[in-house]
């Protein structure tokens, strides 16, 4: 396939993931608001942006239904949902030739319907019917890869797309968990603090499965485990990890070529899945983040140039 | 637009109010039908147009702003007799294109023979220098052509114009007939009609037969598509192809010049392109010989093509042969190659570089039809009867002030059909354009074409930049 397809087809994957993403940031961080009231909240608000990147654009006293239509729809903002279903359907228009008639269908209607919802500003009465419907529009993207696409490299680039980006998203909430929400260390253990801990979970959709794992408890060590040990958990990083590594090394079989970025990230996979949490909080959770994020980095890289996305 | 006043062919209806044989069948089904149900299948063609992304750019608005064609359901129908005559004229017609430009190409025998002025080639930057003195691979200048023809009566088709270069508009052709079976597959069990879909499988095989020399020996040539990218107008039609026939759709900056042939950046590699059926014009395609700011085609690719590494689909320099000023020699052209009378005819066209000409359009403006010599789309004509007496002085000024660049016809009455409103059904006028292809083997057309439909009444214009639609094409089975 040319470079520039798989190139197009992995940043699709991306783009869908991360929108999702942020749909479900938003959905947490809409959930303390309703529990907790806006002024209160104001700071779990403010972690929404510092997880996606974006803190700069905080300004202080800023209200829960500015922050949301920011992340939806805000003009100028590459990284509202809007912005990325729109990259990922000008990608999807880029592949046509590489995705099958349905992914492009759903992906083409998921944007149309996004532009009209989001066509004005989102009122917080309707925020969790929007949020729901780009869930739910997410899902229906993966339900067509997953159900129509052909199981070779072009299914592989989308898959390795999707779990990049998702690892970086679940580590990302991970780290300012840690080093934002909380005032202070005496705040540990708090009922601010299993409130917070609740929202990253609901902010991965894992809050059942943890609930169901762990019998109703909720604590930090736990969660943390969870998220980045669970292999069985589709967001948690060993289980994107290792998903990753199947996605890369079933390209350099089909391709007659082990690469750079594959040994890169077999390397990784290995390291975590020798490591347990003992050991990640001894070295630091923000230390161990960091470390990991930059890994993802290199190995987004590594494989654009393996596999010549662009010259 | 104002109705014109010319009374036109009806191809439904006879003067008396009967339906023609052509019709027969299909407005026994319509009568049968509920207009409710009409009106809402009309609306869900359109969701699934939509949804789809069957849709073009439009430029000068803003960038990435999509547009549906407007897509109207009753069928435009055309007998098996009639198609026959219609083919052999474009067959014909056809073959004179191809054997004139090699001519143009190497002796000029027609020039020689003074049927064909010497200065229409010396002042045309569609006429290529680099092509002098070479043969594209198979002998094939234009693989793929669109001819625009108009009905004015019962046995009256003609030629508007011969899109030579990048005809487009296939897909709707295609997408047209997909949706009309979609939405009424019993209508398609109750009147024969031929198919088309077979059009991207004969475009590859053409294509293929026109493998250059360094490709030969091998079974299965390389194909790609080129398109200028997701901003072009026609990119939905560049991404069907390329789909429909297995082939890579590629950019330019996917291409480049490896080893003598012209290759593209895979994820295993360069790999090496056969016959490359480009969508961007002869101006774009290699920024070492012509226009060098071109990011939409490749450097070196003539060198390539000339020293027999790739087939470049159409050729480049084709576009001289569907130059307007051209076109009023066809007659000519056609009989000089063929040795025969034009099958379709030609609408009269005064050529303004003549002072005779110019002199009698100037006089005659409020009647006519006046257009750029290159220009196409619509844009940059004057069309008299509908014009104001301003619109008319201020083109008589352009005129007047570069006289070579325009030629005039007489305003047709163009045919029409039926479409459907609200109120039932409303005839307006349409055209029609037939796709050809062309290989070593012969000339294959696809019965059918892509019909365009001016949605105004009385209105002549039917070019989808313009606000036309379009409709299915029939071509009924014998």
């Amino acid at each position: 396939m040319l470079g520039r397809s798989a190139w197009g087809i992995f940043w699709m994957a991306r783009y869908l993931e991360r929108a999702e993403n942020t749909a479900r940031l938003l959905d947490a961080g809409f959930r303390m608001a309703l529990t907790r009231g806006n002024t209160v909240a104001s700071d779990e608000w403010r972690s929404v942006l510092v997880t996606l990147g974006m803190d700069e654009f905080y300004t202080g006293d800023m209200s829960g239904p500015a922050i949301t239509n920011w992340l939806l729809r805000g003009a100028g903002n590459s990284g509202s949902v809007l912005s990325m279903m729109e990259a990922a359907r000008t990608n999807a228009r880029m592949v046509r030739t590489a995705i099958t008639r349905e992914v492009w269908e759903v992906t083409n209607e998921s944007w149309m319907q996004l532009q009209s919802l989001l066509a004005k500003p989102v009122k917080e009465a309707d925020l969790g019917h929007v949020l729901d419907v780009i869930r739910r529009q997410a899902t229906s993207v993966r339900g067509a890869m997953e159900g129509t696409m052909l199981r070779n490299d072009i299914f592989n680039f989308a898959r390795i797309g999707t779990h990049l980006e998702r690892a970086d998203n679940t580590a990302r909430i991970l780290d300012v968990k840690y080093h934002v929400l909380l005032p202070s260390a005496a705040w540990v253990g708090s009922r601010l603090d299993n409130a917070q801990w609740e929202m990253v979970l609901r902010s991965v959709a894992g809050e059942r499965a943890f609930r169901w794992l762990h019998a109703g408890a909720l604590d930090p060590k736990g969660i943390a485990q969870f998220l980045i040990l669970d292999g069985r958990f589709p967001r948690s990083l060993a289980y994107c990890l290792r998903k990753l590594t199947s996605n890369m090394e079933w390209l350099c079989r089909d391709y007659h070529q082990e690469t750079a970025a594959y040994r890169m990230q077999k390397e990784a996979c290995d390291k975590l899945s020798k490591t347990t949490i003992t050991d990640i909080f001894e070295h630091g959770l923000h230390e161990f983040i960091t470390e990991f994020l930059a890994t993802n980095r290199l190995v987004a890289d590594a494989i654009a140039a393996d596999y010549r996305f662009t010259e | 637009m104002p109705s014109t006043t010319i009374s036109s062919y009806d191809e439904m209806l006879d003067a008396e109010g009967n339906v023609r044989p052509a019709y027969a069948g299909y407005r026994e089904w319509y009568e049968a039908q509920s207009p409710k149900w009409l009106e809402k299948q009309g609306k869900n063609a359109e969701d699934v147009f939509r949804r789809t992304g069957i849709t073009f750019n439009v430029y000068g608005e803003d960038a990435g702003q999509e547009r549906l064609i407007p897509f109207d359901m009753i069928p435009r129908i055309i007998t098996a007799d009639e198609w026959k005559k219609l083919s052999r004229g474009i067959d014909q017609r056809v073959r004179a294109l191809n054997a004139f430009l090699h001519d143009l190409y190497h002796k000029r025998e027609i020039v020689k023979a003074g049927k064909l002025p010497e200065r229409l080639l010396a002042q045309n930057e569609a006429f290529l220098p680099e092509m002098v003195g070479f043969t594209p691979p198979g002998g094939v200048y234009t693989h793929i052509v669109g001819i625009d023809l108009v009905r004015t009566g019962p046995d009256d088709f003609m030629v508007l114009e011969d899109n030579a270069r990048t005809p487009s508009g296939v897909s709707y052709m295609l997408e047209n007939r997909e949706t009309m079976m979609a939405m009424f597959p019993d209508l398609f069990t109750k009147v024969a009609v031929q198919p088309v879909s077979e059009y991207p499988r004969a475009l590859a095989r053409s294509l293929a037969t026109c493998a250059p020399p360094a490709a030969q020996g091998s079974d299965r040539p390389v194909l790609a598509v080129l398109t200028p990218g997701i901003y072009n107008s026609a990119y939905y039609e560049h991404a069907f192809l390329a789909d429909q026939m297995g082939a890579e759709l590629v950019e330019a900056g996917d291409l480049r010049v490896v080893d003598g042939r012209v290759c593209m950046r895979t994820t295993r590699g360069w790999r090496a392109i056969d016959v490359l059926y480009r969508r961007v014009d002869d101006n774009f395609l290699d920024p070492l010989t012509y226009n060098p700011d071109s990011m939409l085609g490749v450097a070196g690719i003539m060198d390539v093509y000339r020293s027999g590494g790739i087939t470049i689909a159409n050729a480049p320099g084709t576009g001289i042969a569907d130059d307007k000023a051209i076109y009023s020699f066809m007659p000519e052209i056609v009989e000089f190659y063929t040795g025969e009378k034009p099958i379709l005819k030609n609408v009269p066209t005064w050529r303004c570089s003549e002072a005779d000409a110019l002199a009698y359009v100037l006089d005659h403006l409020p009647e006519l039809v006046v257009k750029e010599v290159h220009g196409s789309g619509g844009y940059g004509m004057l069309i008299g009867p509908t014009s104001s007496k301003g619109e008319i002085a201020a083109f008589e000024k352009k005129l007047r002030a570069n006289p070579d660049n325009y030629i005039a016809q007489p305003t047709l009455s163009l045919s029409t059909v039926p479409i459907f409103t609200k109120a039932g059904l409303a005839p307006r006028h349409v055209d029609l354009r037939p796709f050809v292809l062309v290989s070593p083997h012969g000339i294959n057309i696809t019965p059918g074409g892509l019909t365009r439909v001016a949605l105004k009444k009385g209105s002549l214009v039917v070019n989808s930049s313009q606000g036309g639609g379009t409709k299915d094409s029939w071509v009924l089975a014998e």
